[in-house]
């Protein structure tokens, strides 16, 4: 029923925007040069008004007709049947009734909760049906109040591009609405763990044990919230794995940047980049296929115990993904260093090798800084590779043989198969993407600094 | 005026000098051989990751196959409800004719085992395809279970090593102090045993074993780790008993043994190696079997399309990407239709016609920092906004579409961007002087021009949206998707990503070359989408 919606609305328009065109042509009686705007315009104007008026008030109604169905619900519900109910019990008879009135019985409904899924069934029909009329009245209404518009010096360009403008904006509006929906989003969540656990717990907590009893009797530890481990061992490896990128991306980039012949360099750095361009997943699986086993076999042949799941392991992969980061960014921020720099150095005399170290890496260091600090963001927020390579226990350690783990391993853990945010496991996740979040933009801001301050040194 | 000239003259050929100006240029070689020695080690890495992933990855491209006579016996099965017949008896019947030797149950069930479980549903649906087929003997390939399909690529050995490297090392020693000897085809151990004289009397297992025991813990004093009680023979304190009870008159209390030792390392003393049946096979005899159909040339390992067009399976044979395909094409096809529209929109709205104001500055910021939020952070918003509050299910592609749209918006929007701008001035110009409004000159001349540009970066865009696993799995698209007859926007689904992530998981062997292979199929979506980005970058665009 529902799918008449779009078909009768695109019928509409096509039949606006042909409609206002041929009155476009008769109103001038074919002059069309008389004309204030072409009868494209006339036409477009008609179709969008008849669009998207009723594009709008089906999204809204198709947003709000299930929250206000399970109002009305819940009102005409026997009195006796919701008394004494609390949020969950209600939410449980309510997709009881649902389910019911989609066909499927479960046990033995008793006849009120039968009768308030046929009045379920009964209003939806007529939302639908409300639905259809309304938005078909809408359109229809707008086109024949916009058709009359249509007149020989009618600006309708000029109204057909006000509406694009708007458009326009709202499409740009979106990335503020998308920042403001994770900030909103991750700071309720958040708010409400911290009324579940205190945030001096969480933040400064030595202890890590989120898996909290789900049925009552469930014998688990009591669920401990202090992330300092996780902390530590998110820093632990994006340490490795900085410990891994920075050297190598960053002499790549000095021989690519200043050493290289230009062709060598039109080949390798392509090369580099695919790298770039691998999906963290395969990195992951690549960690736990090669790279865990090859330590583990090198410390034992060495007599040293390592953990299949070692820091060392996510964080040396997590390195390798993010040399062409390193090196990308370090190759800019040299090539970028004026000329006349470099021939000075060489008019003093310097080797190859005194200019780059003494005066192009310090030259380039604030464009390196950025560069890294945005590997230290992308590292931090990684998140296959340490699902599936780092460990999930949380521990208090700084060693990189033993398994740690990392905030976005917690989050994933914590959400998966897991739908009900009513329980400080689940909020967890969210407190712990809120600090993500907060440390990640802080990292972005710092580094977008660095860039911008050398930008400004030798634009 | 004195000449100071003189002074500070500077002796270059002093070998001082010469010395100096040698380590310089050493330093600088330094500089660029480790530069080179970067670039190798990071080549190296992809070369180690390419190609660890293409030789675990291109046995999944196989199937090994049985090819067995099945009689459709139109007693069993009904040519009008070709439904209802057993097939996992017709099955089962038809590869045990090959075996008439095997009588017992035990033997029977053990051998059916080489085929794989879902054996009996490829029968089943070939018999539903064609029922003219009842009454016949036809000739299926049906597929092998997972060890013997791993076997017969040489995945998995038949024989495993069957002691760890330490155990090993601690036979080694007593082989090297000569405790070890050989005697009638086995290998022996002398112990020096202390018996006191009333165990002497009365030789009990239990107090025997204790003693054996610290007298063999006593030959390891000075090593740190466990001792190895496993070298030691079931038997041995039953040879201690009855060596002691035939002599019990022994002469002083030290007691020089020598005592058998367990098969196991017997083996890796007389031959160098200790092996056991590698415990994925039930039995030697079963591996006999297996081989016999090998000789016989019932088995074959074609090419394997049920990776492509098989759902997910329990059973790595089976399992096949066709549900993920679709589910990750569904997710893009929602990423694609929202992104591109809205990524060029806001892109031409802050190029040509936003004014400079605190506004479009914060528009920028956002989106520049939108770029740089971690994915598993829009995984979190998708299942706060989209599942929790708008109430959309979990596990669908249009969730996860929308999503991945969000990721994929800043790469549109920086693309386009760049595009518009590369557009050069007088082309705007020109049509504003033939009197095209500001909305005009960009509908009909810059965007045209700037689309080559545009199109490569979406594409770009995603191809990262592809690879994207980490919001989908907070999402849920990891949904196991047996069969892909129900496929929507708003029916679970898994995605080529996700998929990978959830058989990197699984225990069984084969799902690690499956893995693999996804792995490869997955990279080879990514290559050639920005094979084709390049390719319109260099056939469209236009050089100003």
């Amino acid at each position: 029923m529902l799918s008449i919606i779009p078909l009768s609305l695109a019928a509409l328009v096509l039949v606006a925007y042909f409609g206002g065109k041929n009155r476009a042509v008769a109103v001038v009686a074919g002059r069309r040069s008389t004309l204030h705007s072409r009868p494209l315009y006339h036409g477009t104007y008609v179709a969008v008004w008849v669009g998207i008026p009723a594009l709008l008030l089906s999204l809204v109604w198709l947003f709000l007709q299930g929250p206000v169905i399970d109002i009305l619900l819940v009102r005409s519900l026997p009195s006796d049947l919701r008394d004494g109910l609390d949020g969950s019990q209600l939410q449980l008879l309510l997709s009881e009734i649902r389910s019911l009135a989609k066909g499927s019985v479960f046990g033995n409904p008793t006849a009120e909760v039968i009768a308030a899924a046929e009045r379920y069934k009964a209003w939806q029909v007529l939302a639908g049906w409300a639905l259809v009329v309304s938005s078909l009245a809408i359109s229809i209404a707008a086109l024949v109040i916009t058709r009359n518009h249509i007149a020989k010096r009618f600006y309708a360009r000029h109204r057909v591009e006000q509406v694009l403008d708007w458009l326009m904006i709202a499409c740009s509006t979106l990335a503020i609405l998308t920042t403001l929906g994770i900030v909103v989003s991750l700071s309720i969540e958040s708010l409400r763990f911290f009324d579940l656990v205190s945030p001096g717990e969480f933040l400064f907590g030595l202890n890590w044990e989120p898996q909290i009893p789900i049925r009552k009797g469930q014998v688990t530890a009591g669920g401990a919230f202090g992330a300092i481990p996780v902390y530590l061992g998110t820093l632990l490896i994006a340490l490795i794995a900085m410990l891994v990128a920075i050297p190598v991306g960053l002499l790549s980039a000095i021989y690519l940047a200043e050493y290289s012949s230009k062709r060598a360099r039109a080949i390798l750095k392509p090369l580099l980049e695919i790298l770039a361009g691998i999906p963290t997943v395969v990195y992951g699986f690549f960690a736990v296929l090669v790279v865990a086993p090859a330590l583990r076999n090198f410390g034992q042949i060495v007599g040293m115990d390592i953990a299949p799941n070692s820091a060392l392991a996510a964080g040396g992969v997590m390195g390798i993904m993010l040399i062409p980061f390193i090196s990308s960014f370090s190759d800019d921020a040299i090539s970028a260093v004026p000329r006349s720099l470099r021939e000075g150095a060489y008019g003093l005399g310097a080797t190859k090798g005194e200019t780059i170290v003494d005066i192009l890496l310090p030259a380039a260091l604030p464009g390196i800084m950025g560069g890294v600090l945005l590997a230290v963001s992308r590292a931090i927020g990684e998140t296959m590779i340490v699902v599936m390579a780092a460990g999930i226990i949380a521990s208090l350690t700084l060693n990189p043989l033993e398994p740690v783990t990392t905030v976005t391993v917690q989050i994933v853990t914590l959400l998966i198969g897991d739908s009900e945010f009513d329980n400080p496991k689940t909020l967890a996740a969210f407190a712990l993407g809120l600090v993500l979040f907060l440390a990640t933009l802080a990292l972005n801001v710092l580094a977008l600094r660095f860039t911008r301050k050398y930008r400004e040194q030798y634009d | 005026m004195t000449d100071i000239s003189s002074e500070i003259s500077h002796n270059w050929a002093s070998s001082n000098a010469r010395s100096r100006i040698s380590r310089r240029y050493r330093r600088d070689r330094w500089l660029r051989n480790t530069g080179v020695g970067a670039i190798v080690v990071a080549m190296g890495l992809l070369g180690i990751l390419l190609t660890s992933l293409a030789f675990t990855g291109y046995v999944a491209f196989t199937t090994t196959k049985v090819k067995l006579e099945v009689f459709l016996d139109p007693a069993k099965v009904d040519r009008n409800e070709p439904g209802k017949a057993s097939y996992r008896n017709l099955v089962r019947e038809a590869f045990l004719a090959n075996f008439p030797e095997l009588k017992k149950r035990k033997n029977k069930r053990e051998a059916i085992k080489i085929l794989s479980s879902g054996a009996q549903y490829i029968l089943r649906d070939k018999v539903m395809d064609e029922p003219e087929l009842v009454g016949q003997t036809i000739s299926v390939l049906l597929p092998l279970s997972d060890p013997f399909d791993q076997l017969y690529k040489g995945v998995v050995p038949r024989r495993i090593n069957a002691l760890a490297r330490n155990r090993i090392a601690s036979f080694e020693s007593l082989k090297q102090r000569g405790l070890i000897s050989v005697e009638n085809g086995s290998s022996y151990l002398s112990l020096a045993i202390v018996v006191g004289p009333a165990i002497l009397k009365n030789p009990k297992r239990g107090p025997l074993k204790k003693i054996m025991r610290r007298a063999f813990a006593e030959l390891f004093s000075g090593e740190t780790g466990r001792v190895n009680y496993k070298i030691l023979s079931r038997d041995a304190v039953k040879i201690l008993q009855a060596r002691i009870r035939k002599d019990v008159n022994f002469a002083g209390d030290k007691l020089q043994v020598k005592l058998p030792i367990s098969p196991i390392y017997d083996a890796l003393n007389r031959t160098g190696k200790a092996e056991k049946l590698n415990p994925r096979f039930k039995s030697e005899k079963v591996l006999d079997l297996f081989d016999a159909l090998v000789t016989r040339g019932m088995i074959a390992s074609p090419f394997s399309w049920e990776l492509f067009v098989n759902s997910d399976s329990r059973f790595p044979e089976l399992a096949g990407l066709a549900g993920a395909f679709s589910g990750s094409l569904l997710a893009l096809l929602v990423c694609f239709l929202i992104s591109f529209p809205v990524g060029i929109s806001a892109a031409v709205y802050l190029e040509e016609f936003a004014p400079k104001n605190k506004f479009s500055d914060f528009i920028e910021v956002n989106i520049n920092n939108l770029a740089a939020v971690p994915s598993v952070v829009f995984g979190l918003l998708g299942l706060a906004v989209f599942i929790g509050f708008l109430g959309m299910p979990r596990s669908v592609p249009l969730v996860g579409g929308l999503v991945l749209a969000l990721m994929t918006l800043p790469t549109i929007i920086v693309s386009t961007r760049a595009a518009l701008k590369s557009v050069p001035p007088s082309i705007r110009e020109a049509a504003l002087g033939v009197g095209a409004s500001k909305h005009e000159v960009v509908l009909h001349h810059v965007l045209p021009l700037a689309m080559p540009g545009i199109l490569t970066g979406t594409i770009i865009g995603l191809a990262q949206a592809l690879g994207e696993t980490a919001p989908l799995l907070l999402i849920g698209m990891n949904a196991f998707i047996p069969s892909i007859e129900n496929v929507g926007l708003l029916d679970p689904a898994t995605a080529l990503p996700t998929q990978i992530f959830t058989w990197g998981d699984s225990p069984e062997r084969g799902f690690v070359s499956r893995t693999s292979a996804a792995i490869l199929v997955l990279i080879g979506f990514l290559v050639t989408m920005n094979l084709l980005a390049i390719y319109l970058r260099q056939k469209f665009e236009t050089k100003w």
